[in-house]
C-alpha cells in the first residue's frame, strides 16, 4: 500500500481561549449570587438573548453541555444517573436530563461545591424531553419555569401566524421574568444580545463552511470543543468575538494548507452527539486516514446556515449584514424567533426527509466518502428518523455505517464492537491502517 | 507454508490449518475464561490432526470477538472479512453470507474475491444470535441439539411477538402453560430468530447466492425457518459451518 500524503498540522492557537471561556462561564454562573447577579438555567436551544434584557449580571447554565461535561467523567456520570434512577425515573430517558437531574438531586456541582440553584428556568419545547426536564428541575428547586413552544413546523413552511405564535410567547416570558426577578427589562440589552446571537451562530456556520477545504482545517473531535461555546451562550459578545478570532485562524489554516488529520484521505460526517466518554473512536478512525469533518449535529445544532448566491450552503446573513436596524423589543423578538426557527437541527423533528436532504447536501459540498450514524439511545430527539436517514443516504449511493450507543450512559456503548465495526466499514471503503498514523498516535 | 486461522468466538474457539489452499487440520474447544490458553489447546488439536508440529506454522491470523486477545498471532482480520473470505473459498458464487454465531449474527454482502461490500451486525442484544436458541431450549427443557429436529415436526405457525430474549423466554413459558405443543413453540422460536437475521440480510440487500455459516447453521430448524422467511429454497449451508471464519482468517494471511 502506498504511503498517503502527509499534510502539515498545527495546534489551534484559539484552543486555550475556548477552554478558558468555558471554565469562566461555569465559575461566573456558580458565583453570580455572590455578586448580586441572576442565575437562570435551561437548554442550549433556549432563546438565550431574551433574559439578557434583565441586565449585564445575568448568568446562564445550559443543561446539555453541563451534562456532556459530566459524561466525559464516566464515574460521576454514572453516580448522577444512578441518583436519577433511584427516584424512579426510567433508564431510557434522555441521558443528559438524567445526569443533570442527578447532579441536582445529589446537590453536587461538577465544577466544585454545591449545585447552584437557578432563579428560574427558561426553555424551548421541540425535543420530546426539554420541557419535562426543566419542569421537574423547577419543581425540585421550587423556582419558576418558562417554556416557549416552538413546534410550528419546518422553517420552509413558516407563516406570519406561526411566527406570531412564538413571538407572543416571548413577550409573555419577558413579563414573567420581570415579575420573578423584580427587575425592569432593558430593550437595548435585548437588541444587542440578538445581534450577538445572530453574529455567533452565523460565524460558526462560516467556520463549518471553511471545512469544505481539503485537507480539512478542523476535525470533528476538535469542533466538539468549539461549537460548545454557542450552546453555552450564543448571545454573549465575548463568544461572538471568539468565533471571529477562530474564523480568521481557520481561514489562515485553509490558505496555508494546514490539516487537522495528517494523513487525510477519506472524509466522513457522523450524526448526533458522540458517546462522550469514548471520543477515542475518532482517533481510531484517524489511523485509517479518516477525518470526520463534522456532522449535521456539530454544524447545525448552533450554526445558522443559508443558501449562498451560488446555491451552496454557508452562513446565513445576519440582520447587521443585511442592513437591518432593530429598534424595538418586538422587532428584536421577531428576529430571534425567525433566526432560531431556521436552525438546521430543528427541521428533522417534522420530517426525516428534510434531514436526509441536508445530509446529502453536506455529503456533496463537503466532498465526503461516507457517513457514520450514531443510533444514540441517550437522545431520542436527535436520533428519531435516523434509520430513515440511513435508507435515504444509501438510496443516493452513500456508504453508511451505523452503531448503537449512548452519548452519556456508557452502559449502552460497546467499545470493542464499535471499533470492530468501524474497521469493517473501513474495509468496505478500501482503507487499511496507515503504519505512520498508528505509530504517531502510539508515541503521543 | 502452513497458515493457521483462529476464530476466537464467544462460545468456542475454532482453528484451521491450511497449506496451498487445502485444509490440513482443524481444532475446536470451548472458549472458557482464558481465550489465549483455549486457543492454544484448539491449535494443538489441529496440529495433531494434521500430524504437524508447532514449528511448521508460518503465520497465525485471528478473527472473532477475542481476536485481539491472542498474543502469539501475527495479525487479525475483522469478522465480516473472515466470514466472506471463507464462504467464497468454499462457495465461489456466494455473494451474501449469513453468519450466526453464539453471540453475534451478521449479514455480509461481498464480491467474488471475498471483499466485503456492506455488512449488518446485530446490536448489543442476544435476540438474533445463538444465545437466543440456547435460552429458549432451556425454557423448553430440550437439549439444544434436539431443538431443531423438534421444530421440524411442527404443523402450525405460532406468532411469537417478542424480539427480546428475556421477553421471548416469558412468552415461551406462557405457551407451555397454555398447552401448546413443544414442536410448535420450537418452530416459533426459530421463526423469531430468523425474522431478526433476515432483517439484517435485507439491510445489506438480498442476493440469492447466499450461504449460511456459523454454529447455528447446524440447527436444521433454523435453516428451514430461514428458507421460509427469506423465501428462497436453495440456501447453501456449509458442511462444517462453524469453521468457515477460521478458514477465512487463514486465507487472509498475506492479503
Amino acid at each position: 500500500m502506498a504511503t498517503p500524503t502527509k499534510y502539515p498540522t498545527e495546534a489551534l492557537k484559539c484552543w486555550p481561549k475556548a477552554k478558558e471561556i468555558r471554565q469562566q462561564y461555569y465559575k461566573d454562573y456558580a458565583s453570580a449570587h455572590d455578586r448580586g447577579g441572576i442565575r437562570w438555567s435551561g437548554g442550549a436551544w433556549a432563546f438565550d438573548a431574551v433574559p439578557m434584557g434583565l441586565g449585564d449580571d445575568v448568568h446562564v447554565m445550559t443543561g446539555e453541555p453541563y451534562a456532556a461535561s459530566i459524561a466525559f467523567d464516566r464515574k460521576f456520570a454514572q453516580e448522577c444517573q444512578d441518583a436519577t434512577d433511584a427516584r424512579g425515573w426510567a433508564r431510557d430517558l434522555c441521558s443528559y436530563m438524567r445526569i443533570y437531574w442527578g447532579s441536582m438531586y445529589l446537590n453536587r456541582f461538577f465544577f466544585g461545591g454545591e449545585f447552584p440553584k437557578p432563579d428560574f428556568y427558561y426553555q424551548t419545547q421541540i425535543c420530546c424531553s426539554h420541557a419535562k426536564w426543566d419542569q421537574e428541575a423547577s419543581l425540585h428547586e421550587k423556582v419558576p419555569f418558562y417554556c416557549i413552544d416552538v413546534c410550528v413546523g419546518p422553517y420552509e413552511t413558516l407563516t406570519e401566524e406561526r411566527l406570531n405564535y412564538v413571538v407572543k410567547q416571548l413577550h409573555d416570558s419577558i413579563e414573567g421574568m420581570e415579575k420573578t426577578t423584580g427587575r425592569k427589562y432593558d430593550d437595548e440589552k435585548l437588541i444587542a444580545a440578538v445581534h450577538n446571537e445572530c453574529r455567533s451562530t452565523s460565524l460558526w456556520a462560516e467556520i463549518c463552511t471553511l471545512n469544505k477545504a481539503i485537507p480539512a482545517p478542523l476535525d470533528e473531535k476538535t469542533m466538539f470543543s468549539l461549537y460548545v461555546l454557542n450552546t453555552l451562550q450564543r448571545s454573549s459578545k465575548q463568544i461572538g468575538d471568539f468565533y471571529e478570532e477562530l474564523r480568521d485562524e481557520v481561514k489562515d489554516r485553509v490558505a496555508r494548507g494546514i490539516a487537522a488529520v495528517p494523513y487525510e484521505r477519506c472524509r466522513i460526517i457522523t450524526d448526533t452527539q458522540p458517546p462522550w466518554g469514548f471520543l477515542k473512536i475518532y482517533r481510531y478512525m484517524e489511523q485509517f486516514g479518516v477525518v470526520s469533518v463534522g456532522s449535521l449535529y456539530t454544524f447545525g445544532l448552533e450554526g445558522i446556515f443559508g443558501e449562498q448566491e451560488d446555491g451552496s450552503w454557508g452562513p446565513r446573513k445576519t440582520p447587521q449584514q443585511l442592513g437591518i436596524k432593530i429598534k424595538t423589543r418586538d422587532e428584536a423578538l421577531r428576529i430571534t424567533a425567525d433566526w432560531n426557527l431556521s436552525r438546521p437541527q430543528w427541521q428533522h423533528f417534522y420530517d426525516p426527509a428534510i434531514k436526509t436532504r441536508m445530509m446529502l447536501r453536506i455529503y456533496n459540498e463537503w466532498k465526503l466518502n461516507g457517513v457514520i450514524l450514531h443510533l444514540n439511545r441517550g437522545c431520542e430527539g436527535l436520533t428519531v428518523g435516523s434509520s430513515e436517514n440511513r435508507l435515504g443516504l444509501i438510496k443516493a449511493g452513500v456508504p453508511v455505517m451505523t452503531y448503537e450507543g449512548n452519548m452519556a450512559d456508557e452502559k449502552e456503548f460497546d467499545e470493542r464492537r464499535t471499533t470492530s465495526r468501524i474497521e469493517s466499514f473501513m474495509e468496505t471503503l478500501g482503507l487499511e491502517q496507515i503504519p505512520g498514523a498508528v505509530a504517531a498516535q502510539a508515541a503521543s | 507454508m502452513i497458515k493457521a486461522g483462529i476464530d476466537v468466538g464467544a462460545k468456542t474457539i475454532k482453528v484451521v490449518l491450511m497449506e496451498d489452499r487445502k485444509i490440513r487440520g482443524k481444532g475446536k474447544v470451548l472458549s472458557g475464561f482464558n481465550q489465549e490458553e483455549s486457543a492454544k489447546e484448539a491449535l494443538e488439536q489441529a496440529l495433531k490432526e494434521a500430524g504437524l508440529s508447532r514449528e511448521a506454522i508460518g503465520s497465525i491470523v485471528t478473527t472473532g470477538n477475542g481476536r485481539k486477545a491472542i498474543s502469539y498471532a501475527s495479525g487479525d482480520v475483522t469478522e465480516p472479512r473472515a466470514a466472506a473470505l471463507g464462504a467464497v473459498f468454499l462457495y465461489p458464487s456466494a455473494r451474501t453470507v449469513i453468519d450466526v454465531g453464539a453471540e453475534e449474527a451478521r449479514a455480509i454482502k461481498c464480491d467474488p474475491s471475498g471483499k466485503v461490500l456492506d455488512f449488518a451486525v446485530n446490536e448489543k442484544c442476544a435476540a438474533g444470535s445463538g444465545a437466543f436458541t440456547e435460552a429458549m431450549a432451556r425454557a423448553l427443557e430440550v437439549p439444544l441439539e434436539e431443538l431443531g429436529p423438534l421444530s421440524l415436526r411442527s404443523t402450525q405457525t405460532i406468532p411469537m411477538n417478542a424480539q427480546c430474549t428475556v421477553f421471548a423466554e416469558s412468552e415461551v413459558v406462557s405457551l407451555i402453560h397454555s398447552k401448546t405443543q413443544k414442536a410448535d413453540i420450537a418452530r416459533a422460536v426459530h421463526d423469531g430468530l430468523c425474522s431478526r437475521v433476515v432483517a439484517m440480510v435485507r439491510r445489506v440487500g438480498l442476493d440469492p447466492e447466499l450461504v449460511l455459516i456459523g454454529g447455528v447453521a447446524h440447527n436444521p430448524g433454523f435453516v428451514e425457518s430461514f428458507k421460509r422467511t427469506v423465501g428462497i429454497d436453495d440456501v447453501r449451508t456449509a458442511e462444517e459451518p462453524e469453521f468457515v471464519s477460521a478458514i477465512g482468517a487463514a486465507l487472509a494471511v498475506g492479503k
